[in-house]
């Protein structure tokens, strides 16, 4: 009895600890959202939207220039990642049970697990360094590559997800391969794939370590993409690691505004995905 | 099946064109980084792995710190991460409330979605101070005889970037975990119950070992992920070329070193380093990621748990 007793005793105390493992795993969560909050929501005014980096000692500077420069580096990437991704995703999962089908989804795995500094690396050597100058493009290029493989993949599990009865059905009223591929299959699993791209996008707006030697960042407002341009997250890491208060200040504020905009495009994700099962 | 119309076989010969451009991709990825590392692959050859001197000024480049920065602070990370890891996804899948499980795991997934700048900001203005004012003054006098925990604690450190990297890459491995968890048929439990054990005894005897390949997988993962991570470290780091087993002096990872060091870099044979740095990390997480994927593939069998959270 007593042998029974201690092993209850032990049995409920380790499973305090896993309810106390999963509440110091959220821990983080709640502390990163609370601080940026505390500390970002105060300095988010219309100086912050409207304006891009001022001098130091002058008062006032936002924002603007590392917004605009993110929305048309993420566009960019996307434009060019994004069509890469889902068809790359299309063929794995219509014709990819073969061998080249093997060695596009293993690359594509690898892909997914090379660091994004190295991808950065890659930019340079292959765009910056090429043409003699960093740019916002080079940037985009980076991100791009990020993007790819992310998408291929889920893109691959979304038109799997498709039953195979709808391909057969359209194919026996003498639908054509592509035809029914396009119009039956992909647009079936239209809602998914967009939500995996979303999710993908989401992803790579945060990313910096690609950034710093391609895009390099900027003081001033710059829509040329074939200059360097601020980027949001970009500069978040020089104002955070910078000596200045008023930096530090200003980079609790950018941060919050990334973290908005990356959940912001997390929750369409959700927001879609819901959807679809609510039709299905 | 048989290609027959003129359409279809346009619809093919498209999208295969765009799956090939990942290899493609790959295979410049690789070139790229070797052609641009030759010059210090020349000059230093195998040395590069094992001298110690980074020198920009005098043109000597060892990576040995970098390297061992990178696995050191990537361990620490795991030793922090895995425990705590485990016990979401033991949580998550065997004690947890139902109402709870999905709001719990949807937090856990919002983790791995925060930028890793954020964490960084994260790190030098709230977890440092944490560490340096309040942790270590109780610590101190317990822990300092250790060789893990000498010398003076001045925030920036491999302990700050591990415990980032540690918060970084739970989400991955608690993922994977509850998934592999999820996969271990309910009558092994059930089976374990009936013989007597208590619900801990059943997931400690049977689940876990049940898992056994698939939670080392994850955890892997997770490391695959650490090994690679660049902002938060760069930022958390303390960015010093040397080798100390103390956790509470700072260290530098090749990450990082290419962050800090690459815009800056004056003379090409740096650059050239730095590169040659970035192919060593590029290799070291690709085979890391390889292994986490072999072991998950092979309790997933093809199933999409493994794919997915990758």
């Amino acid at each position: 009895m007593a042998a029974n007793t201690s092993r209850r005793v032990f049995g409920a105390f380790m499973t305090g600890a896993t309810y106390s493992a999963a509440a110091l795993a959220i821990l983080p969560l709640a502390a990163i959202l609370s601080m940026l909050i505390v500390k970002g929501a105060g300095s988010l005014d219309w100086n912050f939207f409207t304006r891009s980096a001022v001098p130091l000692g002058e008062p006032g500077g936002g924002f603007a220039n590392a917004i605009v420069g993110t929305l048309i580096i993420v566009g960019v990437a996307g434009a060019i990642g994004v069509p890469v991704g889902i068809g790359a995703g299309i063929y794995l999962a219509e014709f990819g049970g073969g061998r080249v089908g093997w060695i596009v989804r293993f690359v594509a795995d690898t892909m997914n697990g090379i660091p994004s500094i190295v991808i950065g690396i890659f930019a340079w050597t292959w765009i910056v360094r090429p043409s003699g100058h960093f740019s916002a493009l080079a940037g985009s290029a980076a991100l791009a590559v990020i993007l790819a493989p992310i998408v291929a993949r889920t893109t691959e599990e979304m038109v799997r997800l498709v039953p195979n009865s709808l391909r057969e059905a359209a194919l026996a009223l003498g639908y054509q391969r592509w035809r029914t591929s396009l119009t039956v299959v992909v647009r079936t699993a239209g809602t998914g794939i967009v939500t995996g791209c979303l999710v993908a996008v989401a992803r790579v707006s945060g990313e910096t370590a690609p950034l710093i030697f391609t895009t390099l960042g900027n003081q001033f407002f710059s829509t040329r993409v074939l200059e360097p341009m601020a980027a949001l997250p970009l500069q978040v890491y020089v104002y955070a690691v910078g000596p200045y208060d008023e930096w530090h200040r200003q980079a609790w504020a950018g941060a919050l505004v990334l973290i908005l905009l990356v959940l912001s495009l997390g929750t369409l994700a959700r927001v879609a995905t819901r959807r679809r099962q609510a039709g299905a | 099946m048989r290609i027959v119309s003129r359409g279809d076989r346009l619809y093919r010969t498209g999208l295969t064109t765009l799956a090939l451009l990942l290899p493609l991709l790959l295979f410049f990825i690789v070139s790229e980084l070797v052609v641009g590392s030759l010059p210090a692959v020349k000059q230093f050859g195998l040395g590069f792995l094992t001298k110690s001197t980074w020198d920009p000024v005098a043109g000597q480049f060892g990576a040995l710190p970098l390297i061992f920065g990178t696995i050191y602070s990537s361990l620490v990370a795991m030793v922090i991460a895995v425990p705590l890891a485990l016990g979401a996804a033991i949580f998550l899948t065997e004690f947890a409330p139902r109402w709870l499980r999905t709001p719990v795991g949807t937090l856990i997934e919002l983790l791995a979605g925060v930028p890793s700048v954020i964490y960084g900001l994260w790190g030098l203005f709230v977890l440092i101070p944490l560490q340096r004012d309040i942790l270590w003054p109780i610590l101190r006098p317990v822990l300092s005889w250790l060789p893990f925990f000498k010398g003076p604690f001045y925030g920036p450190s491999v302990l700050a970037g591990g415990t980032i990297l540690a918060i970084m890459c739970l989400p991955y491995i608690a993922a994977v975990s509850r998934e592999v968890l999820l996969a271990v048929p309910a009558p092994q439990r059930e089976a374990a119950l009936a013989l007597g054990a208590t619900r801990w005894e059943a997931v400690w005897t049977v689940v876990l070992p049940y898992g056994r390949a698939g939670i080392f997988g994850a955890i892997v993962l997770g490391l695959g992920r650490a090994l690679g991570e660049t902002m938060a470290v760069t930022m958390l780091i303390g960015n010093r070329h040397e080798i100390s087993l103390s956790i509470v002096q700072p260290g530098y990872t090749i990450a990082a070193a290419v962050a800090n060091e690459f815009a800056e870099a004056a003379s090409s044979m740096h650059l050239s380093a730095l590169v040659l740095a970035g192919l060593v990390l590029f290799v070291i997480t690709v085979a890391v990621n390889a292994c986490a994927r072999w072991l998950i593939w092979r309790v997933a069998r093809g199933s999409a748990v493994g794919s997915a959270a990758i």
